[in-house]
C-alpha cells in the first residue's frame, strides 16, 4: 500500500495533504503559544518551560517535545520531498510553454512553489535563530524566550523575514487547505463555498496571529 | 472515358438471391438460423483473424464481441481514436420494443413500424429480427454503464419519437449516439488490453484483396506515415458507414467516406439501393459559400414549433414584422391531420417546394422559418427552455440568432444513406468472406429510415447478428491457404493503390480537392437531392464524367504519399465519390417511381405525395460494377411482403 | 474581416516547429474557426504551399477531435470546441495565435495534430464495465436512482478532446481520466471493478508522464462540455478508497 501511495501522483498529493494538515495543526498551537507573549515575560518563559515537561511523569524531560519534533521534521521531509518530485513531474510534462502567454490561475496557486521554498528556508533562519541561537542577534539565552523573540524583533531584517515569511504562510494555507480537502476527497460541489471560506480564515487567522508578535514588539506592547 | 449515354445502356443480370434467409413463421426464423449455422470450435477461433474497418456503433461493437468469442480481430479507423466514429454525433436516440409502458408496443409492431416506415423496400426477415434483437441491445448497452435518462422511480425513461404513437425511444439527453459509442468503444477498449484487438487508429483502408473469389484483407494507409501496407484475414467486415458527404454538404463528419465500400464495389461487392438517401428536414441552414458542413437539430423541435415562410414572394421583412395574415404555416395547410409532424421526407420535400417558389427566408432563401412564438405563449418560456434549451443553445451558437425572439431557420439536409452493399440474411456481401454491418449495408431500413432506428441497426448488426452469421462462413471455410504480402493479386492491389496516390500527387493541377468535391456535390444535390426528375438525372450523368475528367487533369495536391498529407486523403475520396455519384444518378433515374426518401417527379399522386409502383419496382437494385463509367450491370431482388402488406402512406 | 494569423508549423514529429505568420482576407463572421481556416488551406493549395493540417471530424462539437489552442486559450475564447468557435468572436484586424495542444503526453505529429493514444491506453486500463455481450440481465433489473444516472451521465459527456490537458499548467489529465471513473464507478454495474478502475487509470495517467494536479482549475474552465473541477476530488476518494481497501486485504 505504502509502495502505491508513493508511486502515484494521487498518492503525493495525499502525502502532502496529510503532512500540511499535521503542519497546519501545529502552527495553530504554535500561534496560541507565541500570543501569550502579550502576558508578560513570566508567563511567556513558563509556557516555554511547560512545553519540555509535558506529559511527566510518564515522559521524560523534553521527550514529548522531542516527539513532535520528530513528527514535524517527517512532515516538513515528506512534504517539501512530494512537492519537489510532483513539480519535476508537472514540469516534465508541460516541457514547452505556448507562445502565447497570458496570466493563469490565482496568485495564490501560482505561488505556491516559491511560497513554499520561501517557507521552508523561514523554517531553517527560524530554528537558527530562536531555538538554537546559531544566527541569534544579540546574546542568545537559553530559557529565556521571550527576550530572545524582543531582540529579534528588535532587528528590522529580523521583522522583514518573518513578516514576509508569514503573509507567504497565508497564501499557502489558504491554497494548500482547500487542496488538501480535494485530494483528501472530502470537497463536493455544496461543500466547496464552506471549504474555501475555513481556508480564507485559517489563513487569515494565522497571518494575523503571528505577525502580531513583531507588531507587539515594534510598537513597544512587548519590551 | 465513356459517354453517359453508354453508362445507362445498363444490363439487367441474374437476379440475386438471399440463400441464407430461412424460411417459415417470420418470428422463427432468427433462432433457425442460428441454430442451422457452423459454430467455430473455441479453440479454433483465435486461429482465425477478421479484419473490422471503422469503429462506430456497428464496428465497434462487433470487434469487441468477435473478440470475446475468441477470434484475433484486426481493426481500423481514420480517426485517431476508435472513440470518434460519427455514430457520436446522434442525437434523438434508440428503439426498442420492451414496452416498458404498456402502451401496446411490441416485437411487431415494431417490425411493422420499420417496413412501413421503409416505404415496404425493405427485407421482411431482417427488419423482424431487428425488432427482436432491439430488446436484447438495450440490455446490453444498460450493463455496461450506459447513462440512459431514467426516472425518479430508478427505472428508465422513453419518449415518442419519429411520429411514431408508442414510446419506444430510449435515449441519453441529446446525446444517445455519444454513450452509446463510448459504450461499444469501452468493450472494444477492453479487447484491444487483452491483446485480442490489434487496433489501428489513423489508418485508412483504400483497397479490398479478393483471392479466389474470398475476401482475404484491405490494403490500408498509415495516415501519419503515409505508408500503404497490406493486412490479411479470413473475414473482412466492413463498418465504414454510409456515402452522405457525395453531396459535399451533409450532416455526416467532415473524414466520413465511401471509399471502403466503394472499393470493395469495384472488387466484386454489388452495391444496393444507391439512390436511397435520407434527407432531415430539421438542420440549420447553409450561411455562405464557405459552409463545410450542416448540423442537425432534433426533430423534437417540430412538435412545438409550427413551420412557416412569407406568403409573398421576396418578401425580407424581418420575420416579426410579417403579419399573421400574411404568413403560410404551409404543412399545417396542405397536411391539416398531421401539420408540422409529417415524416421527415414529406417536411423536407415541402420546404424545398416553397423556397423553389422563392418564398424560402434568409441568406439566398435557402430557409423556412421554425417558430416557437406560439408555443412560448402556450406553455410559457420556461418550459419551452427546460424542454429545447440545449437545442436553442446550439442554434444560437452557430447562428447569433436567439431562437425565444426570432424564429428560427432550417432547411433540409443529407443525413443518411439507406443504400450501401448488398449483403445476404448473414449479412454477407455477394463476395464471400465480405461482410457489411451498419449504414454501410443496405439492409433494414428499405426507402426511408424511422427516427432513432439507426443506433438500434448498428448495434444489431455489430454486437447480435455479425457474431453468429460470421460462425457459419468461418466453419464452411476453416483451412484456407495462408496469403502473404508476395502473393500476386496482393501485389497488384497494393501497386494499383501506389500508383493511384501517385497519380494525384503528380498531376499538379490548378484546382483544390474541396473545388471538385463541392462541384459534385452541388450537382447531386441538384439533381439527386430531394426531388429526382428523369432530365435532371441525366443531365447529372452527362456531367460527371466530365468533372471526373477534369478532376484528373487539374487536381492539385500538395506535399509528398509518404507523410501525413490531409489533402491526398481528401482527393483520394473524391476519386470514389465521382464514381459512387454516377451510379446513385442511375439508380435514381432507372427507378422511376416515388419511394421514400426517393421522389420522383413524375411519380406523384394527384395531391403531390409520392407514387410507389409494387408492380415493377418491389426490388432492391444490386449494381454490379464492370468499369469506370462503364454501364453496370442490375440485379435484382425481389421482394416478398408476407406480413406487412404495402399500402399507400397518407398524411394529409 | 481582414485577419493575420500566426500558425504552428511543424514538418513531422522530429522535426523543429516555428509560428508562420499568415494573412487571410474576406473572412465572414459566421464562419466556424475551422471554416477559416480551409479558407487558408485552399489558399495555400493554390499557392503551391502545403496546408496547415489540423485534426477535425464532426464539426459539430461531439467527436472531440478539433484542438487548437488559439491565443493561449484551449479551443479559444468561448467555452466550446474549436469547430463551434465562430468568427464573430473576433475582430477585423485581429491577430490570431494557433498552437497545438501542448504536453509531453501528446507529442506533435505534424502542425496542429497531435497524438492523443495516452488518453485511448487510459481507458484500455480500466475505463469499462465487464459486460460480454449476451451476458446482460434485463435492463430493468437493477434500478439506478435518477441522481446516479445523471451523475454519470454528467461525467460521461467527456468527448476526450484533450482541453483540459491542454490547458493544465502541469499537463495533467486528472480531469478527463476522473471524468470516466466517476461515469463508471457511481452505477451499480460498475461496483465490481469500482476500485481496479480506479487505482488502473491513475496507475496508467502516470505512467503516460501526465503532470499532477495543483488544483488550479484551468481544466474545468477550458472543458467544452462543462466537466466540473470537483470531479478531480471525487477521483482523489476513490482512489483513497481503494489504496485502504487494497491494503486491507
Amino acid at each position: 500500500m505504502a509502495r502505491t501511495v508513493w508511486d502515484s501522483t494521487v498518492g503525493k498529493k495525499t502525502v502532502m495533504a496529510v503532512s500540511g494538515l499535521i503542519m497546519l495543526l501545529y502552527l495553530v498551537a504554535h500561534m496560541i503559544g507565541n500570543l501569550k507573549i502579550y502576558f508578560g515575560a513570566g508567563e511567556f518563559n513558563h509556557y516555554a518551560h511547560w512545553l519540555r515537561t509535558v506529559g511527566e511523569p510518564f515522559m521524560h524531560y523534553e521527550w514529548t517535545l522531542w516527539l513532535i519534533r520528530v513528527v514535524l521534521v517527517v512532515a516538513v521531509v515528506a512534504h517539501a520531498v512530494s512537492a519537489y518530485q510532483l513539480s519535476r513531474r508537472d514540469i516534465k510534462a508541460r516541457p514547452s510553454k505556448y507562445v502565447h502567454r497570458r496570466p493563469r490561475a490565482t496568485y495564490a496557486t501560482r505561488t505556491m512553489r516559491w511560497g513554499g521554498i520561501i517557507l521552508g528556508l523561514f523554517i531553517v533562519w527560524h530554528i537558527l535563530d530562536l531555538t538554537t541561537g546559531t544566527v541569534h542577534s544579540g546574546g542568545f539565552q537559553e530559557g529565556h524566550p521571550y527576550q530572545n523573540v524582543v531582540d529579534t524583533f528588535s532587528t528590522w531584517y529580523g521583522n522583514v523575514i518573518y513578516i514576509v515569511a508569514m503573509l507567504a504562510l497565508g497564501l499557502h494555507i489558504r491554497h494548500g487547505f482547500w487542496s488538501a480537502a480535494q485530494t483528501l476527497g472530502v470537497g463536493t460541489r455544496t461543500r466547496d463555498r464552506a471549504l474555501k471560506t475555513i481556508a480564507n480564515a485559517l489563513a487569515l487567522l494565522l497571518t494575523a496571529g503571528f505577525i502580531a508578535v513583531p507588531v507587539g514588539v515594534m510598537t513597544g506592547v512587548v519590551s | 472515358m465513356t459517354a453517359s449515354s453508354e453508362y445507362t445502356d445498363y444490363a439487367t443480370g441474374e437476379p440475386v438471391v438471399d440463400s441464407k434467409a430461412p424460411s417459415g413463421p417470420i418470428n422463427e426464423r432468427w433462432d433457425k438460423r442460428r441454430f442451422e449455422a457452423r459454430l467455430v470450435n473455441p479453440a479454433n477461433r483465435r486461429k482465425h483473424t477478421i479484419i473490422v474497418v471503422g469503429t462506430g456503433l456497428a464496428g465497434g461493437s462487433a470487434g469487441a464481441t468477435l473478440a470475446e468469442q475468441g477470434y484475433h480481430v484486426v481493426q481500423f479507423c481514420y480517426q485517431d481514436s476508435p472513440r470518434r466514429a460519427h455514430s457520436i454525433a446522434a442525437q434523438g436516440g434508440i428503439n426498442a420494443a420492451k414496452n416498458y409502458r404498456n402502451d401496446g408496443d411490441s416485437i411487431h409492431r415494431l417490425f411493422y413500424d420499420t417496413v412501413k416506415g421503409g416505404d415496404f423496400r425493405a427485407r421482411e426477415s431482417n427488419v423482424h429480427r431487428l425488432a427482436q434483437i432491439s430488446v436484447e441491445i438495450i440490455d446490453q448497452c444498460v450493463a455496461q454503464g450506459v447513462p440512459f435518462a431514467r426516472e425518479y422511480g430508478g427505472l428508465l425513461d422513453t419518449r415518442s419519437f419519429g411520429g411514431v404513437q408508442v414510446s419506444r425511444t430510449f435515449y441519453a439527453r441529446g446525446q444517445t449516439g455519444q454513450q452509446l459509442l463510448l459504450g461499444a468503444y469501452q468493450a472494444l477498449s477492453r479487447q484491444i488490453a487483452a491483446g485480442n484487438v490489434e487496433m489501428h487508429p489513423r489508418t485508412e483502408m483504400l483497397d479490398l484483396i479478393v483471392v479466389d473469389g474470398r475476401a482475404r484483407g484491405i490494403v490500408a494507409r498509415d495516415l501519419i506515415t503515409g505508408r500503404t501496407d497490406t493486412y490479411f484475414a479470413d473475414a473482412v467486415v466492413l463498418a465504414s458507414g454510409g456515402y452522405g458527404n457525395a453531396f459535399y454538404l451533409s450532416t455526416n463528419a467532415m473524414n466520413s467516406n465511401a471509399t471502403a465500400i466503394w472499393r470493395a464495389h469495384r472488387r466484386g461487392a454489388y452495391f444496393a439501393n444507391p439512390c436511397f438517401t435520407q434527407i432531415h428536414p430539421t438542420c440549420i441552414p447553409r450561411t455562405g459559400d464557405h459552409q463545410s458542413k450542416l448540423t442537425l437539430m432534433s426533430e423534437s423541435l417540430r412538435n412545438d414549433g409550427r413551420i412557416w415562410v412569407p406568403k409573398a414572394k421576396g418578401d425580407n421583412r424581418p420575420p416579426n414584422e410579417i403579419p399573421e395574415d400574411e404568413r403560410d404555416y404551409y404543412l399545417e395547410r396542405i397536411y391539416p391531420s398531421f401539420g408540422n409532424l409529417v415524416p421527415r421526407d414529406i417536411a423536407s420535400r415541402a420546404a424545398k417546394n416553397v423556397c423553389d417558389e422563392g418564398r424560402g427566408v434568409g441568406p439566398g432563401g435557402q430557409g423556412v422559418y421554425l417558430d416557437f412564438a406560439d408555443a412560448i405563449v402556450r406553455m410559457g418560456r420556461k418550459k419551452v427552455e427546460e424542454k429545447y434549451g440545449n437545442l436553442f443553445d446550439m442554434y444560437e451558437r452557430i447562428t447569433a440568432e436567439n431562437p425565444y425572439e426570432v424564429p428560427m431557420r432550417i432547411y433540409p439536409a443529407v443525413h443518411y444513406t439507406m443504400g450501401g452493399l448488398w449483403v445476404d440474411y448473414d449479412l454477407q456481401t455477394t463476395v464471400p468472406g465480405l461482410f457489411a454491418i451498419g449504414e454501410a449495408n443496405f439492409s433494414d431500413h428499405g426507402a426511408n429510415r424511422l427516427g432513432a432506428s439507426a443506433l438500434m441497426q448498428g448495434l444489431a448488426d455489430g454486437y447480435f447478428v455479425l457474431p453468429s452469421t460470421i460462425n457459419d462462413y468461418l466453419a464452411r471455410n476453416p483451412y484456407q491457404d495462408r496469403v502473404t504480402a508476395e502473393h500476386p493479386v496482393v501485389q497488384k492491389v497494393l501497386a494499383e493503390t501506389e500508383d493511384r496516390l501517385n497519380l494525384l500527387l503528380s498531376v499538379d493541377g490548378d484546382r483544390t480537392p474541396d473545388s471538385f468535391h463541392r462541384e459534385v456535390g452541388e450537382l447531386m444535390w441538384e439533381f439527386c437531392g430531394m426531388a429526382r426528375t428523369d432530365a435532371g438525372l441525366r443531365k447529372a450523368l452527362e456531367r460527371i464524367p466530365q468533372i471526373r475528367e477534369e478532376f484528373w487533369r487539374r487536381i492539385k495536391v500538395p506535399g509528398t504519399g509518404e507523410e501525413f498529407n490531409q489533402s491526398l486523403e481528401k482527393a483520394n475520396r473524391i476519386v470514389d465519390y465521382l464514381e459512387l455519384a454516377e451510379l446513385m444518378c442511375l439508380d435514381a433515374l432507372h427507378r422511376s417511381e416515388s419511394c421514400g426518401g426517393h421522389f420522383r417527379e413524375e411519380s406523384q399522386t394527384p395531391d403531390g405525395e409520392a407514387a410507389r409502383r409494387d408492380g415493377e419496382f418491389a426490388y432492391a437494385a444490386a449494381w454490379e460494377f464492370t468499369g469506370t463509367g462503364e454501364a453496370p450491370v442490375l440485379h435484382k431482388e425481389d421482394l416478398v411482403f408476407e406480413y406487412v402488406h404495402p399500402t399507400q402512406r397518407s398524411y394529409a | 474581416m481582414k485577419l493575420t494569423l500566426r500558425v504552428w508549423r511543424q514538418k513531422n514529429a522530429d522535426a523543429e516547429g516555428a509560428m508562420s505568420t499568415y494573412e487571410v482576407d474576406g473572412i465572414s463572421p459566421d464562419m466556424s474557426f475551422l471554416e477559416m481556416l480551409d479558407t487558408l488551406n485552399e489558399e495555400l493549395t493554390l499557392r503551391g504551399e502545403e496546408p496547415v493540417a489540423f485534426d477535425h471530424d464532426c464539426r459539430e462539437g461531439i467527436c472531440g477531435a478539433c484542438s487548437l489552442v488559439i491565443n493561449g486559450d484551449a479551443h479559444g475564447p468561448e467555452r466550446t470546441t474549436t469547430c463551434q468557435l465562430h468568427m464573430r468572436s473576433f475582430k477585423d484586424g485581429d491577430t490570431i495565435d494557433v498552437e497545438p495542444w501542448r504536453a509531453s503526453a501528446f507529442p506533435v505529429i505534424k502542425d496542429l495534430v497531435v497524438d492523443r493514444s495516452a488518453f485511448d491506453r487510459i481507458i484500455q486500463a480500466g475505463g469499462y464495465i465487464t459486460a460480454p455481450t449476451g451476458s446482460a440481465p434485463e435492463a430493468h433489473a437493477t434500478p439506478v436512482p435518477k441522481a446516479d444516472a445523471d451523475f454519470a451521465f454528467e461525467h460521461a459527456e467527456c468527448i476526450g478532446c484533450g482541453a483540459c490537458v491542454a490547458a493544465c499548467p502541469n499537463g495533467a489529465a486528472m480531469l478527463f481520466t476522473s471524468a470516466k471513473i466517476n461515469h463508471l464507478n457511481v452505477l451499480p454495474q460498475g461496483a465490481p471493478e469500482r476500485e481496479t478502475r480506479v487505482l488502473d487509470m491513475v496507475a496508467q495517467m502516470d505512467e503516460e508522464g501526465f503532470g499532477g494536479c495543483t488544483l488550479t482549475g484551468e481544466c474545468a474552465t477550458a472543458c467544452p462540455k462543462g466537466i466540473p473541477l470537483v470531479s478531480i476530488t471525487s477521483m482523489n476518494k476513490e482512489w483513497l478508497r481503494a489504496t485502504r481497501k487494497a491494503g486491507r486485504r
